[in-house]
């Protein structure tokens, strides 16, 4: 079938493209930075790793925060694409269905209580985080469900809307609650950090996104139909609920990885879909992969740029991400207005 | 013959005695020398009118307050975000001493007629100058003069003690995600949290960077290469805290890891600039030179 090879030849230049994109952002970013570091010294084999200081710079300092760029901004992507393409609305992201609010109340929590426990290396407050996310995605889902077989996509919107608005409230009682340097830790997690310090938490991470990333797997087509609207897609022969749980499942388990990692990473979840609608078109085969690669590649120059624009101090990635995400956002709301 | 002044204008310079010495009458009135019913909202000046014999003049005491013990047997009015005005207006203070950034509170004051105190964290000398003119305020000069000077007195002799030793180069963190080495908050090259290091004897590893507190990354504790880790805390103790302690061990090439001279220092003292901030100096100066105070 030509079509078929057509679209795998774009598949392969797409994913080069954007592959050697995300490939040059990961080679430049530990290299650079607010201190100077030598490569040739961090990788001699002379000097003792215990005293090697370019070489912890490089290993503990900036890869660790390099590849959790990777797996926060291609988490956040992939599940902005998955929840515009089901919820048929570009605006749409893992904040808007209560997500965000979720693991900030979950982190909240965590800290308010002084909880201190464990998990596989990770410590309470990116579990708790990872909890919150997936307890508020359950929640939306399920009254989604109660209105009819199979989820609305305006029930859900609507409902995200309100358990998002709920759960910030509830996570602001918390916080009136909390002593102020907890308020304070609050504020820091809500910003967003990629210095994660060590390869636990990532390696934690990677467990929900893989998940993750074999649901969105079986998905492209599926989204493509169900993105035109869910009855032309069930006449085509897909089973909605079933595309539509998976496609919750994977978006709930790619953003709590995230957000659990990195915090509530603004905008990165809706601007990257777009940029890469704009470059590849609406091919969902295309704008996943894409879109993981481009997010990846998106949050580990936003993250050099917080690390290096006013060292020594940084700045958190949070807020670069929403300066930069905060004027496109509304440039793509203009744009759709006119 | 030398001319006398005349006679009226003797007389008019009587009357501007007289009018010179009513205004001070007046003014004396406005501002009465001793407040008798004392509102304090924040836990270091708190701290400081206990500390200078004026405790039984508070009449309610900041929702924070929490030392000396006999602040436990005070009303609480809120605090910083959440002075509860109405509780603060029905005890009737006549001098209630809050933050300066609580503007709103002091606007209705105002219009209550209310005096009140400003108070705002500064550097440690600040300390004994705000007992000094909190105590003129409250009208226990004397007993603030004398608290303020042992206190400098006492730091002066630290200051002295550490003089001469070699000053280790000193990252002083107040915060940390727990289990973890994430949003490290340090102290910065201002504040008194800076200027107690510094009396006890230490190098500011931040001192360059002019700010109170500054969000460390690992990237910068190992660029830093601090030779004394000191972590401030402030919750009692549990069984945690040694493995808590363990997450800097990734931070090898640092020679305050290699050297194993990461030390807890425990208590509010640390965090409250008030008259204990003697103890916390000494502490940290026992902790940076244990030979010196053997």
């Amino acid at each position: 079938m030509r079509g078929r090879t057509d679209v795998r030849r774009r598949l392969l230049i797409t994913v080069a493209a954007f592959g050697a994109l995300t490939l040059a952002c990961c080679l430049v970013a530990p290299i650079v930075g607010s201190t100077k570091i030598s490569l040739a010294r961090v990788f001699s084999r002379t000097i003792p790793y215990a005293d090697n200081v370019d070489a912890q710079v490089f290993f503990i300092a900036r890869l660790p925060r390099v590849i959790a760029a990777v797996v926060v901004g291609s988490g956040l992507a992939l599940s902005g694409v998955v929840f515009q393409a089901l919820l048929r609305n570009p605006l749409a992201s893992s904040d808007t269905l209560g997500v965000a609010a979720g693991a900030t109340l979950g982190a909240t929590i965590a800290i308010t209580v002084h909880a201190d426990f464990n998990l596989f290396g990770v410590s309470v407050i990116p579990v708790a985080s990872f909890a919150g996310s997936i307890g508020a995605l359950v929640i939306v889902y399920l009254l989604s469900l109660a209105r009819r077989r199979g989820t609305s996509s305006t029930v859900l919107l609507l409902a995200g809307i309100a358990i998002s608005a709920l759960l910030s409230a509830v996570g602001r009682f918390v916080q009136y609650l909390a002593e102020f340097t907890d308020t304070a830790r609050t504020m820091q997690w809500i910003m967003g950090s990629l210095d994660v310090g060590s390869y636990a938490p990532i390696v934690a991470a990677l467990v929900p996104l893989t998940l993750a990333v074999a649901g969105f797997a079986t998905l492209p087509r599926v989204l493509d139909l169900i993105s035109m609207g869910t009855e032309s897609a069930e006449a085509r022969g897909v089973d909605v609920v079933r595309a539509e749980r998976i496609a919750l499942f994977s978006a709930s388990m790619s953003t709590g990885a995230a957000v659990s990692l990195g915090g509530p990473v603004l905008f990165v979840g809706i601007i990257v879909p777009h940029i890469v609608r704009l470059l590849v078109g609406a091919d969902h085969r295309l704008v996943l992969p894409a879109s993981a690669l481009f997010g990846a590649s998106f949050l580990v120059l936003c993250d050099l740029i917080a690390r290096t624009i006013l060292a020594p101090v940084e700045l958190p990635v949070g807020i670069v991400t929403a300066v930069l995400g905060g004027p496109f956002f509304l440039w793509l709301l203009f744009r759709r207005v006119r | 013959m030398a001319a006398l002044p005349s006679r009226s204008l003797i007389r008019r310079a009587a009357l501007l005695v007289l009018l010179v010495v009513a205004q001070i009458g007046v003014a004396a009135q406005m501002a009465p020398m001793g407040a008798t019913r004392v509102i304090s909202l924040i836990p270091a000046t708190t701290e400081m009118l206990f500390a200078m014999g004026a405790g039984d003049k508070l009449v309610a005491a900041g929702s924070y307050d929490r030392y000396p013990p006999e602040v436990e047997r005070l009303p609480r009015v809120g605090a910083l975000l959440d002075p509860n005005i109405e509780r603060i207006l029905t005890l009737k203070p006549d001098l209630v001493v809050l933050y300066g950034t609580q503007t709103e509170l002091k606007n209705r004051l105002d219009r209550a007629n209310i005096p009140y105190y400003t108070y705002v964290h500064k550097g440690l000398p600040d300390i004994s100058e705000t007992i000094r003119s909190l105590g003129r305020r409250v009208g226990v000069a004397h007993p603030a003069d004398a608290l303020a000077s042992s206190i400098e007195a006492r730091l002066l002799k630290i200051r002295s003690d550490v003089a001469i030793l070699p000053r280790p180069k000193t990252l002083l963190v107040f915060g940390r995600e727990r289990g973890s080495l994430r949003n490290i908050d340090a102290s910065g090259g201002v504040g008194f949290l800076h200027d107690m290091l510094e009396a006890a004897g230490g190098a500011d590893a931040l001192s360059d960077v002019k700010r109170q507190s500054v969000m460390m990354t690992t990237e910068m504790v190992l660029a830093r290469a601090p030779e004394v880790i000191l972590e401030l805390r402030y919750a009692p103790p549990d069984a945690g805290d040694a493995e808590d302690m363990r997450q800097w061990n990734t931070l090898a090439a640092v020679p305050a890891v290699k050297n194993k001279r990461i030390y807890q220092l425990r208590g509010e003292e640390y965090v409250v600039p008030g008259p204990r901030v003697v103890m916390a100096v000494e502490q940290m100066a026992r902790t940076l030179h244990p030979e010196a105070f053997r």
